[in-house]
């Protein structure tokens, strides 16, 4: 029994044109047995700044819970938004301050440059790492299938809708190879102006 | 066997006033005369060094300090105070950069200071800092300078232009008739000078002032060869 896959997910991050995508599946579930089937995993952290938490599940909670309370103070001291660069060294900072007995969770981070909107994303391990791609950042207990996809499909320079479309396959087509994530995915398509989110319908199983 | 007092020695007089704030301010007052100017493109502190004695090596002890690349201080006031908040805003400023990976903007910087400064006006067994300092940085982020002067009391404020220390008032007044909106830091390096020399007893040389700038490359204490050629266009 390994803890990072006792609940089982699976997460991803694309960059597109002046957009970024980040994808979610949607089971909650106690290794084998599924309790839910509409679990949240990405979170808001500010108007154009999102972050996808795949791992133990209470840690998913409680980490989301804690950077929220982190972040508030910041843009309350600083009355300003976070960028999304100095956002992932917060998120850094505090899973290494748990380095001898660490949150269970493997963050995504997604989002857009508050004043250039300039796309970033990036993705940690649970004791803090940072690592900022140009690409794509994918995390979960299917890292494996969701880097095939993201490897075969992805295009750079993509617009927002067909982002979408790369992204979903991706998702949908890596889930279904691992017993533990799906029961459907959920999308966040973040541009400059606007955030759409989208259900998926995948494979109920 | 308490090592520490368990109560403030700054209490309220029976006006309303911390009496040991105010003499912390007399303090100041008494201290050399300090000046700071905002220019579109920078800032500029400057300020009177006078030793004692022809005997003082000048050039080791030094007023105006670097705190990180773009911030730098000054004060008007006691030196051994000056020297324990800069080495608490250092630790200060290398503590957020741990955190965020990021340069503390100037006014993050002005804040944490001036809550220590604060502290010791309500902790047990501590006395007031007896300096008011003057902080100027260039925010990288915003491109634009910062200058905040930090009380005793723990106030702080945002300033076009001030002077502190002795004469201050005839300093400021000064100021208020030269300062322009428009001022680049050129001048305003000239204007400081001038303004230092409202107060100044005897003869100006370069190496009893000192004279530190902040613009987008950073902020930089002048060598007192940059500070005679000033002093040049000056006398």
């Amino acid at each position: 029994m390994s803890i990072m896959s006792y609940n089982g997910a699976a997460i991803m991050a694309m960059k597109g044109k002046e957009c970024v995508a980040i994808a979610a599946d949607r089971r909650f579930g106690i290794q084998a047995q599924t309790i839910n089937t509409q679990f949240e995993k990405i979170f808001e952290m500010g108007p154009r700044l999102y972050v996808g938490l795949p791992g133990l599940a209470t840690d998913v909670q409680t980490v989301s819970q804690r950077l929220k309370f982190r972040l508030n103070l910041y843009e309350l001291k600083e009355n300003r938004h976070i960028k999304p660069k100095t956002f992932l060294s917060m998120v850094s900072n505090l899973l290494y301050s748990r380095r001898f007995g660490p949150y269970f969770v493997e963050p995504v981070i997604a989002g857009l440059d508050p004043k250039t909107s300039e796309p970033f994303i990036a993705s940690l391990d649970l004791i803090g790492c940072p690592m900022i791609t140009e690409d794509f950042v994918v995390s979960g207990t299917c890292s494996e299938q969701m880097y095939g996809m993201c490897e075969t499909l992805y295009k750079p320079d993509q617009e927002p809708d067909d982002l979408f479309e790369t992204i979903s396959q991706c998702l949908l087509n890596a889930v279904d190879r691992d017993a533990v994530s799906g029961w459907g995915g959920v999308v966040y398509i973040i541009e400059k102006d606007k955030v759409t989110k989208r259900i998926l319908k995948g494979r109920m199983d | 066997m308490s090592e520490r007092y368990s109560f403030s020695l700054t209490t309220f007089s029976p006006s309303g006033k911390l009496v040991q704030i105010e003499y912390a301010l007399a303090a100041v007052a008494a201290g050399a005369p300090s000046v700071g100017i905002k220019a579109t493109n920078g800032v500029v502190l400057a300020t009177e060094k006078k030793q004692k004695s022809i005997l003082y090596d000048d050039n080791s002890i030094h007023k105006i300090e670097l705190i990180t690349k773009n911030i730098g201080m000054v004060y008007s006031g006691m030196g051994p105070d000056y020297r324990v908040l800069t080495k608490s805003a250092r630790k200060l400023a290398q503590q957020y950069f741990l955190q965020y990976q990021e340069q503390i903007p100037t006014s993050q910087l002005v804040q944490r200071v001036a809550n220590v400064m604060q502290e010791f006006t309500q902790s047990g067994g501590v006395r007031p800092f007896g300096v008011s300092l003057l902080m100027a940085g260039w925010d990288e982020a915003e491109e634009r300078p910062y200058l905040y002067q930090c009380d005793p009391s723990g106030a702080y404020f945002a300033w076009k232009a001030t002077a502190m220390g002795k004469n201050f008032v005839n300093g400021k007044t000064f100021l208020e008739k030269r300062y322009s909106e428009s001022l680049e830091l050129e001048d305003a390096v000239h204007t400081a000078i001038l303004t230092l020399k409202e107060s100044f007893e005897g003869q100006m040389t370069e190496d009893n002032i000192e004279i530190g700038i902040c613009n987008q490359d950073g902020f930089k204490r002048l060598s007192t060869a940059e500070v005679k050629d000033y002093l040049a266009s000056v006398q």
